[in-house]
């Protein structure tokens, strides 16, 4: 039915694909003149969280689920990662407790094996879990994905001699730039769009725009959501791993609620429905929790020195952006729950003809998150 | 014999607090199939409540019971502001603006009082302990035991004998049919936030009482514990809720007690792999509910 008002869905990749990268590369581009020391750090991290919220708009926002334990994988694919990079001799620095004779102490990789053995070792551990996990729906899903969370956090908070416990590791290579990130992030919006039209994606999102429906037509719902969390927290462990060897140090509690949050709310303003969705809210949340950060400082600033702007400010300002955010993201639920991009990919409508087939789309998108 | 009765008193001590916790967060649950996560911030308010109206030279009672008041007054606010709005959206979009609701409350303390945890004046009680018997137990637990029963009984009472608290049981047993009977939805709503803020608040004054300390991030371990004793007991069950949240205090004491320190340090791991497993094999919690329900 679909495929009769519109053009092959492999154009429509290609176009929503070279939209989204152009400007990324775009943004990219534009800092490296404007001096990578500048806006180089932010733009990296930017971009390995476009790659963190498109993983997680391939299970969210296909399967109508939510989870909120994918910054787990993350942590997962961030530690694993280290395990692979670092040399014997790095090793004894980063990880003193691991001990000498076990295989992977000797055992190291270059950074592009590394990042997606990282990703492979989320896979095989989601692919575990997601074996009971397809299994729940709803809140249980949720809860059960949070309860993942809480384990791996707590589990990496006590293994001293593969993570060193609650302290901090150090010694990390820098092997991400700017240009891993961008690579990363373009190829992971690729592999999204690319799942999304594939007869896979299509079944899994009939499944959650219907569920009995879809049964009924032959849609084995466990299968299909199984490979799409498996592929999603695949995509979300190799983006740890470029994390990791970006920050260079970094202890559990970086990969918990708060991170999680930050996830969900780039997908959410997006709009979870689309991966343009999911790139806008990544790219539109990093940058302005950039810019109130910096007008945090500043204003901060201003307090200490007593300017006439300064006097204005009563209190140290502190955790501006995340009020703005969760705000952000608040309004959004209330006013435009589909997010940003509304659940519809850049660049379609100006393909289709006007038979209002993406109007129609895009409200059955809606009634289908409307649950129970 | 001594080891056994203290054991049994902490645990009831410890049970009671649990089941509050949860008792807060399935009452909404069962009506609105929200699970939220900004419950763990009514604890984290009535605790900077205690904090702030401690520092003034207001009796302690007073003191707590405006706290309490203040958890009541959010928890109805947090409902009319933001879940309301939301609330014939998608489970998952409820579920996501309880989440925000967290977050923005939790960076409000942080950035409007301190990130650093801070102390709150307690009545001397709470440090005290008595000898009962040859047993040394400490106050703040036998007050926290008989406090959760009392606040059960009562509760249970008005659940049964009041037209609201039997409007509330029927909203939560099947909230289209009680509203085609003529019960105000936004009303009803507003008293399950009402009562899961008032359960907060007395949950806060002890959970505090533990550590004499306030800090943005102490809700969490109370919506930890209330999340796991709720997938245990059943969420859609009042019954149940107290239940898991009992036998999650027995548990954990238990686990104090008795487990080695290296395993120990894996509690949290041990409890929440727990929970996957109950929600695999028994997805209503080990007490099934009556009757099977047609909305899910």
């Amino acid at each position: 039915m679909r495929s009769t008002s519109r053009r092959s869905p492999l154009v429509q990749v290609g176009v929503t694909a070279l939209i989204l990268s152009a400007v990324l590369i775009a943004i990219t581009v534009l800092t490296t003149f404007a001096g990578e020391r500048v806006f180089g750090r932010v733009v990296t991290v930017m971009l390995i969280s476009v790659v963190l919220t498109v993983a997680l708009q391939v299970f969210m926002g296909n399967s109508g689920l939510t989870s909120f334990g994918h910054v787990a994988f993350m942590a997962i694919g961030a530690y694993s990662s280290l395990w692979f990079t670092l040399t014997p001799d790095e090793k004894r620095v980063t990880l003193p407790d691991m001990p000498q004779e076990w295989l992977i102490y000797g055992f190291h990789t270059p950074f592009l094996p590394a990042v997606l053995l990282a990703g492979g070792v989320a896979a095989v551990v989601g692919g575990l879990l997601g074996v009971a996990l397809v299994r729940l729906r709803g809140a249980s899903f949720t809860i059960a994905t949070f309860a993942f969370l809480i384990i791996v956090h707590s589990v990496f908070l006590q293994w001293e001699p593969m993570t060193r416990g609650s302290r901090t590791v150090f010694g990390i290579p820098n092997l991400t730039d700017l240009w891993w990130a961008l690579g990363a992030a373009v190829t992971a919006i690729v592999v999204a769009l690319l799942f999304r039209e594939s007869s896979l994606g299509l079944r899994l999102r009939a499944a959650r725009d219907d569920e009995d429906a879809a049964a009924s037509l032959g849609v084995h719902i466990a299968w299909v959501r199984w490979v799409a969390w498996v592929l999603s927290v695949f995509i979300t462990g190799a983006a740890g791993a470029l994390w990791a060897h970006f920050i260079t140090t970094f202890s559990p509690s970086a990969f918990y609620i708060a991170q999680t949050f930050l996830i969900v709310a780039m997908l959410i303003i997006g709009g979870a429905g689309s991966v343009s969705g999911a790139v806008t809210g990544a790219v539109v949340v990093s940058l302005s929790s950039e810019a109130l950060r910096r007008l945090e400082g500043w204003l901060n600033t201003q307090r200490t020195d007593q300017t006439a702007v300064g006097q204005l400010i009563p209190i140290e300002l502190r955790g501006f952006a995340e009020i703005v955010i969760a705000i952000a993201m608040i309004l959004v639920l209330i006013l435009r729950p589909s997010g940003i991009m509304g659940g519809r990919e850049i660049g379609w409508s100006q393909l289709r003809r006007p038979s209002g087939a993406g109007r129609q789309f895009a409200a059955t998108t809606e009634a289908g998150t409307k649950g129970d | 014999m001594d080891n056994l009765v203290q054991y049994i008193i902490s645990s009831l001590s410890l049970g009671g607090l649990y089941a509050l916790m949860t008792l807060g967060l399935v009452v909404v649950y069962g009506i609105l199939r929200l699970i939220n996560f900004a419950y763990g911030e009514l604890v984290m308010v009535a605790g900077y409540g205690l904090l702030l109206f401690g520092q003034t030279a207001m009796p302690w009672p007073l003191v707590a019971l405006l706290s309490i008041a203040v958890a009541i007054l959010v928890a109805v606010l947090m409902e009319r502001v933001a879940f309301r709005p939301v609330r014939f959206g998608s489970a998952s979009t409820m579920l996501i603006t309880s989440f925000a609701v967290s977050t923005l409350l939790q960076n409000t303390t942080l950035l409007a009082i301190s990130p650093r945890p801070q102390a709150v004046r307690l009545p001397a009680f709470f440090v005290e302990s008595v000898t009962v018997g040859g047993l040394r137990l400490r106050v703040v637990d036998l007050a926290s035991l008989a406090v959760s029963i009392l606040a059960l009984i009562v509760l249970s009472i008005l659940l049964r004998r009041t037209i609201i608290g039997i409007a509330l049981r029927a909203a939560a047993d099947d909230f289209t049919m009680t509203r085609l009977l003529g019960v105000r939805a936004n009303l009803i709503i507003s008293v399950a936030f009402a009562v899961s803020g008032l359960l907060a608040g007395i949950v806060a004054i002890f959970w505090v009482g533990r550590s004499s300390l306030v800090e943005p991030a102490i809700g969490l371990q109370p919506v930890l514990i209330a999340f796991i004793a709720s997938v245990v007991g059943g969420m859609e069950n009042l019954k149940g809720a107290v239940l898991g949240g009992y036998l999650l205090g027995f548990l954990t004491v238990g686990l104090q007690t008795w487990l080695p320190q290296a395993l120990l340090d894996y509690r949290n791991a041990i409890l929440f792999g727990i929970v996957i497993v109950i929600l695999l094999l028994r997805p209503e919690g080990l007490i099934r509910p009556a009757y099977s329900r047609e909305r899910r």
